[in-house]
């Protein structure tokens, strides 16, 4: 078959050939390349190419270069198929040289003439080019400015250098435009070196280049035309473009990198005319032209268009171009890219077909509503259960990898096509035979049988020796005759096939016969077939014997075979004739009885007249004659066996006879030869119904075989399910008919690529074709004979020649889907094993059961045939594949995961930086986190992680009891979640945030700043100037100090004058003071009569401490004192973080004290006296401020008087006064109790506060209610910018309410209201207190400042704890249910800041409670601690409970007067702004 | 410690605010200082700075030279919240006022060398016609509240910013232990630690 298969290569080669060049060849290169064939097929290309190129040169100079560069490639892909067949190889190397050489010689001589052509065009044209282009002139000048580089050269050059650079610009030029002129320009290199160096070693060289250029390099284009380096070329202008655009680029960078300045040099200013721009833009820039481009251009190099639509293929209609625009985008295109990507096979722009429908694709809407109604009725269609191969799906998790299935189809032969002449169909029919005959002669089944045959006449005669065998003769004989009966067998067999072997050697014969003659009366030949009979000579005496021998033998068994036959009948004869002969006598016994019987039994005789036939005589068989049977043996061995001495035939049948060539051929012939050639035969490969590729369309070789050589390797999802190749013919460009579809076997499992064979499948096809020529056609009768009598119809008919395998993959596995998904797969392989009819077909899908069963049955499992099944099996029993009945997304995940998530969640450092990304109050400041793992201690995490445990064990040792520590919980959940709410809208930013601006100043803004120009430089009373703020970020530990001014305290609780007073202090307990007091009359008595004057009474001091340090003031003497002292304490933000939500939550408190200084006087000795005083100091605490640091920061400062805290009793301390100091003036002091310090506290820097955070929570609000708190919120904003004026507020859920609602009469105690049930005052104060009970929690500070959570009182009182609004609401809702009128009030007090007190209206004048001290203050009191009124929230004065308002104060001090200013937002009304009236004054409050 | 393997990385920077390209403004200075994430620190150097004034330069280029030197070295656990550098230049405006004339963040380079970068600069835009108007009258410009939020992405959402000029910084980087520490920053590191030295002595 090799040696056949590679001729048919050959063959297809050379038409290949043919057809590539018939674009250019002519008949008769054809007819003379077709005779070279006939010997050597290989060589003949080379000639015929040569001539080819002769004719190219000839006429059409163009495609030298291309064919230098392309025929090597070419030639090599041509001559690889060739070098298969054996052939001479020294003529074809000698040939290869020859033409080589000569295509070198052609080629120089082309390139000689083509130098000589363009110079000769181009002398004319320079020089005019030169003088008169303003364009040249530009470049030159363009060289002249260049920096750097360029002005040593133009020191060095002179005139004459300058031209000759001009110059060569000039030719570059020309070498640009025209891409054909052979190279050899030096590179710009060489030319800048030649124009800036001085060339003294080597003076020939260097002169020789000028003078080629300085003239017009006739004889250097000459020599260097032969040297033939085309790269050279392109070297060249790729140099000379990018220096010229490295220089533009740097002339145009900024001009910030080189001095170009320093070497300016001063010239009048250019002018470019209008002419010279035009011309320069044309060098820039490229108009493409609106003609029409010639398809050759769009097409690669001779090669035809092609048009897909003529071949029968569908090509949507194009989208409507205009065909200027075409034009346009086709040249830019060529212009642009060289490549020819763009452009489909028929020379036109590749487009996508017309996306536009002609007709709309939406259903007309129906106008009739009847019809639309019924068009959305919902019709009730039953599920389909959808099974479509989703089980053959390639698991996702199981199967790594995909799927390969190789598909090798090498090659296509006809046995029988249209175009077969009647040569070729005895050609074909020979072909088979000898295939037949190859076949049969390898298997050699005569030869076997005649051995066996042998060896079983062996076996007998060894088994008739008695003195061999040592078995029993019985058995001896049992098997002698099973051997006897074996030899008759075999040697029948034997002889059918040497009657087989013989008759087709026969028939071989004959049909070759019939050819040669088919040859000889048609003249001439078409197939190269060529049957030779190789007689093998033979010892004919030997020969003759064992001719004879074997015919001996044959007849000896025969006659043996006979012996036992006639043996056996002769058995039976006897054995028959006693039979007969017993019947005989029976019958004549009956007949003596039937006559005695019949007159006896008359109708008896005729009831059984002949119940038996009569049994013949049997006839003694003959004894087998010897004669008669050697004859037949003769005869019969003369009919099938090669007769003695005869040589031994062997046909060879070889492709080495030649064809006719085409012109002494008869004309129908040719035209035969001619369809043949222009038909091409392709293959689709359609994988599970679906075309999935298809091999490249092939001409049909003149032996009508077609070689493909293509692997097709399919990436398989699917289990194949049928796998087909169609054949297709084309005919010219007619069009495509399928000829034949071939079903290709799916491989087994066990067969991978490498070890599949090619396997050849038959096709035919039942189409009819007559043709007006040669060819016979297809399904069409003919007759060899003349008169056209014994006819025969052929169909179109013929083997495909491929190989089906799996691939292998990289690492040797086949690719080959697991078999759990090949369930059609495999039941084919099941068929065959026979399982169903064993468990049924059910059990193929129970695994188990088929695995029982598999272990019954014992199934080989080393049989290939079985090795799916057991694999399978193996699979199921072990559980490995497992179809997954779910679908997974992102498969592929796991591939990108770097570490498992075991891992990555056990990695301490990947958690660390997970939760501080994530904010975690623990971590949210961490800084540096290790390297690695080792180095994070386990103890980072066990706050945190006891604080989660935590989170729902409610911890009772830590409070008093159980509700009090489950309330603590519930706080601290909350806060948890406002803090995380708030970390979210933490991130969240207003242009504020991050963008200082100025305000758009107001007209009066811009007067006061221009009035200010006018103001005193010194004014008298001059004002406080606002401080920068500073951002908290940039702070480090000791850039922050809290100054705390300390100006003068009241009221100081004095010391008692117990012992002055009422009795001489004893000696012993006396104090240094009284001491002091009592020594004076030893000294001046007079001083006694003014004692209580005289008299120290207290020395107070002032010590302040914050964060571990503390200061304090000098000692100040008496109960009003005055220090008048500023104190510096370092602020230290915790761990350093300065940041504000960090500042927000410090907790840290300002503790001022004051203390009474005491000296003692320890000296014993009175004598002593004189000369040394021994004192000791005491301090006695008499009360303290605490002022908590989150105040300040959020005030900025504080400035006022507060109380100060003093213990109810103070033991040696009073505050009891001697008449003498009370002296009047201070009556509105005398209206409170207690003492007071006045205190101014700032930071410096002055830090920015945080901003509370603006978030929009939900609401349950009305929305037209939210609307218009917004409104009325944004109003008083703009007219009272610093007043906290609150509408709505969180509530603990994080939920927007109306603040009103929180205000709601509530019966206080019981008990609170029988106490005093008189006085109302009374019970006021009461409930007061109770309330100021309640345990204080700020929200600040819990929630760090960044918002006020409300809640309700019933949640308060449920808390047990919450800040000055629960209170104030309290106490307010109690008040109202007492019958007061009472008010909200929202306004700043110290030292709380922003706060809320109550206001009551009492018959004539307000009160004004603090809830979390219970302490009330007149409104004319100086020392209430409220500073400011922001504004009120309660009822108004029309005594409705549902009319609950807001009211803001205008701003201006002194007074409040609410009257005509107040504004109100009215509940459950519309809304509306209205005017109430109220009238409130009190002397200290200052509206801010 | 140090031979068990690092537990930081440094990275040393040095380099200069080389100039500035602002072709309308003159008598510019610029200040730096770096952001950089909660794993670095600084372990010398310089953290901010602020320049002398420059006028630009008579040529064509109108350049405006600085040649600010920047010195700093880090130390970190982590290239997250890798140090990037933030300038601001700054300049009197028609009026004498000082305002701001650009902001610019880059990040330092990662691979050790030497590193060119140019910034492009942009200012915050004022909100309204008017306010323009009124800050360019009031010398006022709008500022960034830190200048550090040219570093982040955080909130930039909210402002509207102006592109003008150009400054050219130079960074000569060397790091420390990256690789120790698994970090793998380019090339030149790799080279570093696989080629052998030349023999010292020869003539190269």
């Amino acid at each position: 078959m090799n040696p056949k298969e590679e001729k048919v290569k050959i063959i297809t080669e050379e038409v290949d050939e043919n057809d590539e060049d018939a674009g250019v060849g002519s008949q008769k290169k054809t007819s003379k390349m077709a005779r070279q064939k006939r010997k050597k097929p290989l060589p003949a290309a080379g000639p015929e190419e040569m001539v080819s190129e002769n004719a190219h040169l000839g006429n059409q100079p163009e495609p030298l270069q291309e064919d230098s560069d392309t025929r090597p490639v070419s030639m090599t892909t041509r001559r690889g198929p060739r070098s298969l067949p054996p052939i001479p190889s020294a003529s074809r190397t000698g040939f290869a040289e020859f033409s080589m050489r000569e295509r070198m010689r052609e080629k120089l001589q082309a390139a000689r003439s083509k130098a000589e052509s363009t110079l000769l065009q181009e002398i004319p044209t320079p020089r005019p080019r030169r003088l008169q282009s303003p364009g040249e002139k530009e470049l030159e000048t363009e060289f002249g400015t260049e920096p750097g580089e360029e002005a040593q050269k133009t020191q060095q050059e002179d005139d004459s250098q300058s031209r000759s650079r001009v110059k060569f610009r000039d030719s570059v030029r020309k070498i640009k435009t025209k891409p054909p002129v052979p190279p050899g320009f030096p590179s710009a290199e060489e030319a800048y070196n030649f124009f800036t160096f001085n060339f003294d070693p080597e003076p020939e060289e260097s002169e020789e280049k000028p003078k080629a250029k300085n003239r017009d390099g006739t004889t250097q284009e000459e020599e260097e035309g032969e040297e033939e380096e085309p790269p050279v070329q392109g070297i060249h202008k790729t140099d000379e473009q990018l220096l010229i655009s490295a220089t533009e680029a740097e002339a145009f960078l900024w001009g910030l990198d080189h001095t170009a300045a320093d070497f300016v040099a001063v010239r009048p200013a250019d002018y470019e005319s209008a002419h010279v721009r035009l011309q320069m833009e044309k060098e820039l820039l490229f108009v493409p032209s609106r003609l029409t481009v010639p398809t050759y251009k769009k097409l690669p190099e001779n090669v035809q268009p092609r048009y897909l639509e003529d071949e029968g293929l569908y090509i949507g209609t194009r989208p409507d171009v205009p065909r200027t625009c075409q034009n346009i985008m086709e040249n830019r295109l060529l212009t642009q890219e060289p490549g020819r990507r763009w452009f489909g096979d028929d020379g036109r722009i590749v487009a996508l077909p017309n996306p536009i429908k002609p007709f709309p694709s939406r259903p007309p809407v129906l106008t009739q509503e009847q019809d639309f109604r019924a068009e959305l009725e919902t019709l009730y269609k039953k599920a389909v259960k959808y099974v479509h191969r989703s089980q053959h799906m390639i698991g996702s998790g199981d199967s790594p990898g995909n799927f390969q299935l190789d598909i090798d189809i090498s090659g296509l032969i006809f046995t029988h096509h249209p175009c077969f002449s009647r040569e070729h169909v005895l050609a074909a029919k020979l072909a088979q035979l000898y295939d037949q005959y190859l076949a049969r002669h390898q298997r050699n089944k005569a030869k076997f049988l005649t051995d066996k045959l042998q060896a079983l006449r062996n076996a007998v005669q060894t088994g008739l020796n008695p003195e061999k065998t040592h078995k029993s003769l019985d058995t001896t004989q049992k098997t002698i005759n099973e051997y006897k009966s074996e030899i008759r067998q075999t040697r029948k067999l034997r002889d059918a096939e040497q009657e087989k072997d013989r008759m087709l050697l026969k028939t071989i014969i004959k049909v070759w016969k019939e050819m040669k003659s088919l040859r000889e009366f048609q003249r001439f030949t078409n197939t190269p077939l060529k049957l030779v009979l190789r007689k093998e000579k033979v010892d004919q005496k030997a020969d003759e014997e064992a001719y004879e021998a074997e015919i001996q033998a044959e007849i000896s068994e025969l006659l043996e075979e006979h012996m036992e036959e006639h043996e056996q009948k002769m058995e039976a004869y006897r054995a028959a004739y006693q039979q007969w002969k017993a019947w005989k006598k029976a019958q004549r016994a009956k007949k003596k009885k039937k006559k005695q019987a019949v007159e006896e039994h008359p109708e008896e005789e005729m009831g059984e007249p002949y119940p038996e036939e009569d049994p013949v005589k049997p006839v003694p068989p003959e004894p087998t004659d010897r004669a008669l049977m050697e004859h037949q043996v003769r005869e019969r061995a003369a009919r099938s066996r090669r007769r003695p001495g005869e040589p031994l035939l062997v046909p060879e049948l070889s492709l080495a006879g030649s064809v006719t060539p085409n012109e002494q051929c008869p004309r129908v012939e040719v035209l035969r030869r001619e369809d043949v050639k222009r038909r091409s035969i392709y293959l689709k490969v359609i994988f599970n119904d679906k075309e999935v590729s298809r091999t490249d369309s092939r001409p049909l070789g003149a032996d009508f075989r077609v070689h493909f050589g293509q692997i097709f390797n399919l990436q398989i999802f699917n289990w194949p399910e049928s796998l087909t190749l169609q054949v297709y013919e084309t005919v010219g460009h007619s069009g495509t008919t399928l000829l034949a579809e071939v079903f290709l076997p799916i491989p087994e499992t066990t067969i991978v690529t490498g070890r599949a064979p090619i396997e050849e499948v038959e096709f035919s096809s039942n189409q009819h074709v007559t043709l007006d020529h040669e060819g016979v056609g297809s399904g069409m009768p003919f007759s060899f004979e003349a008169d056209g009598s014994n006819q025969l119809i052929l169909m179109t008919s013929g083997k495909v020649s491929n190989s089906v395998a799996w691939a292998i993959g990289e690492n040797g596995i086949p690719l080959i889907p697991p078999l759990s998904q090949q369930n059609i797969g495999f039941r084919s392989v099941l068929k065959r094993a026979d399982a169903i009819s064993s468990i049924g077909t059910s059990g193929l899908t129970d695994l188990k059961k088929l695995a029982k069963w598999a272990a019954e049955s014992k199934l080989d499992p080393n049989d290939p045939n079985n090795a799916p099944l057991m694999q399978l099996i193996s699979v199921a029993t072990s559980g490995e594949s497992y179809v997954p009945d779910f679908f997974r997304l992102e498969q592929l995940q796991q591939e990108f995961n770097f570490v498992s998530d075991e891992e990555l969640s056990r990695s301490k450092r990947f958690r660390l930086l997970c939760l501080r990304s994530q904010e975690v109050p623990e971590f949210r400041n961490y800084k540096q986190i290790p390297a690695y793992d080792r180095e994070i201690m386990e103890k980072v995490f066990q706050d945190y992680e006891k604080r989660l445990r935590d989170r729902n064990v409610i911890e009772t040792k830590d409070h008093i009891d159980p509700h009090r520590a489950m309330v603590a919980k519930y706080l601290q959940q909350v806060r948890e979640s406002v803090i995380n709410r708030f970390l979210i809208a933490k991130h969240h930013f207003l242009l504020s945030d991050l963008i200082v601006e100025e305000e758009v100043p107001n007209i009066s803004i811009l007067g006061l700043s221009l009035f200010k120009l006018a103001e005193q430089k010194r004014p008298l009373r001059p004002r406080r100037k606002g401080r920068k703020k500073v951002t908290a970020q940039n702070l480090s530990d000791g850039d922050i100090k809290v100054l705390v001014n300390i100006i003068r305290a009241y009221d100081i609780p004095v010391r008692k004058p117990t012992a002055s007073k009422f009795q001489q202090p004893s000696r012993s307990s006396r104090t240094f003071s009284e001491k002091h007091a009592a020594s004076p009359p030893t000294h001046s008595p007079t001083h006694s009569a003014d004692y209580p004057l005289g008299q120290v009474l207290v020395r107070p001091f002032v010590e302040v401490s914050f964060q571990r340090t503390i200061c304090h003031t000098t000692t100040a003497e008496g109960p009003n004192p005055s220090w008048n002292e500023e104190l510096e304490l370092p602020f230290r933000a915790p761990n350093g973080d300065y940041s504000t939500s960090s500042l927000q939550s410090v907790k840290d408190d300002v503790f001022i004290n004051i203390f009474d200084e005491v000296l003692y006087d320890v000296l014993e000795d009175d004598r002593e006296r004189g000369s040394g005083i021994h004192t000791r100091i005491e301090r006695h605490w008499l009360g303290c401020v605490k002022i908590p640091f989150s105040t300040i920061y959020f005030q900025a400062k504080i400035d006022g008087t507060f109380k100060i805290d003093i213990p109810p009793v103070l033991l040696g301390y009073s505050k009891e006064r001697s008449m003498i100091i009370e002296r009047g003036f201070d009556s509105v002091r005398s209206l409170s109790e207690g003492s007071y310090i006045t205190l101014f506290i700032t930071m410096e820097p002055q830090l920015v506060p945080g901003e509370s955070v603006r978030e929009k929570f939900d609401s349950q609000e009305d929305e037209k209610l939210l609307q218009a708190t917004e409104k009325f919120q944004a109003e008083c904003a703009l007219k009272f910018p610093h007043r906290q004026c609150l509408t709505t507020v969180t509530d603990i859920s994080g939920k927007t309410v109306f603040i009103t609602r929180y205000l709601k009469p509530l019966n206080p105690p019981q008990e609170l209201l029988e106490a005093c049930p008189n006085n109302p005052q009374a019970t006021a104060e009461l409930v007061a207190r109770y309330v100021s009970l309640i345990p204080f929690l700020p929200d600040t500070v819990s929630f760090a400042g960044i918002c006020d959570l409300w809640s309700t009182s019933d949640q308060f009182l449920d808390l047990l704890a919450g800040d000055e609004e629960e209170h104030a609401v309290l106490l307010c809702n109690y008040f109202l249910s007492l019958g007061k009128k009472a008010w909200l009030v929202m306004g700043s007090a110290i030292p709380e800041g922003p706060t809320a007190y109550v206001l009551t209206r009492e018959q004539s004048h307000y009160l004004i409670w603090n809830p979390c001290s219970g302490h009330f203050y007149g409104q004319f009191d100086t020392f209430c601690p409220l500073k400011s009124v922001g504004c009120l929230i309660g009822p108004d004065n029309t005594d409705s409970q549902d009319h609950q308002v807001i009211l803001v104060t205008p701003s201006f001090g002194g007074t409040l007067n609410y009257e005509g200013y107040c504004r109100r937002l009215v509940k459950n009304r519309s809304y509306e702004v209205r005017v109430p009236e109220f009238k409130l004054q009190c002397h200290h409050l200052l509206a801010v | 410690m140090a031979a068990a393997g690092p537990s930081v990385f440094l990275l040393m920077v040095n380099g200069q605010v080389e100039s500035a390209q602002f072709p309308e403004y003159d008598d510019l200075y610029c200040k730096y200082c770096f952001v950089y994430g909660q794993d670095w620190a600084p372990t010398a150097g310089l953290e901010e700075g602020i320049s002398q004034i420059t006028s630009k330069s008579q040529d064509v280029r109108q350049a405006l030279v600085w040649n600010f030197p920047i010195d700093v070295t880090f130390k970190s656990t982590n290239p997250y919240g890798w140090p990037q550098i933030v300038l601001s230049v700054y300049g009197p405006d028609v009026f004498g006022n000082d305002v701001v004339r650009g902001y610019g963040a880059v990040h330092l380079p990662f691979s050790p060398g030497r590193h060119k970068r140019t910034i492009p600069m942009f200012v915050p835009e004022s909100t309204s016609k008017l306010q323009k108007f009124t800050s360019w009258f009031m010398g006022r410009r709008p500022e960034y509240t830190d200048p550090k939020v040219v570093a982040q992405g955080e909130g930039r959402e909210v402002t509207r910013v102006r592109s003008q000029g150009f400054v050219t910084l130079l960074f000569n980087v060397v790091t420390k232990d990256m690789r120790k520490l698994g970090y793998d920053t380019g090339p030149s590191d790799t080279q570093g630690v696989s080629r052998p030295s030349p023999p010292p002595g020869l003539p190269l």
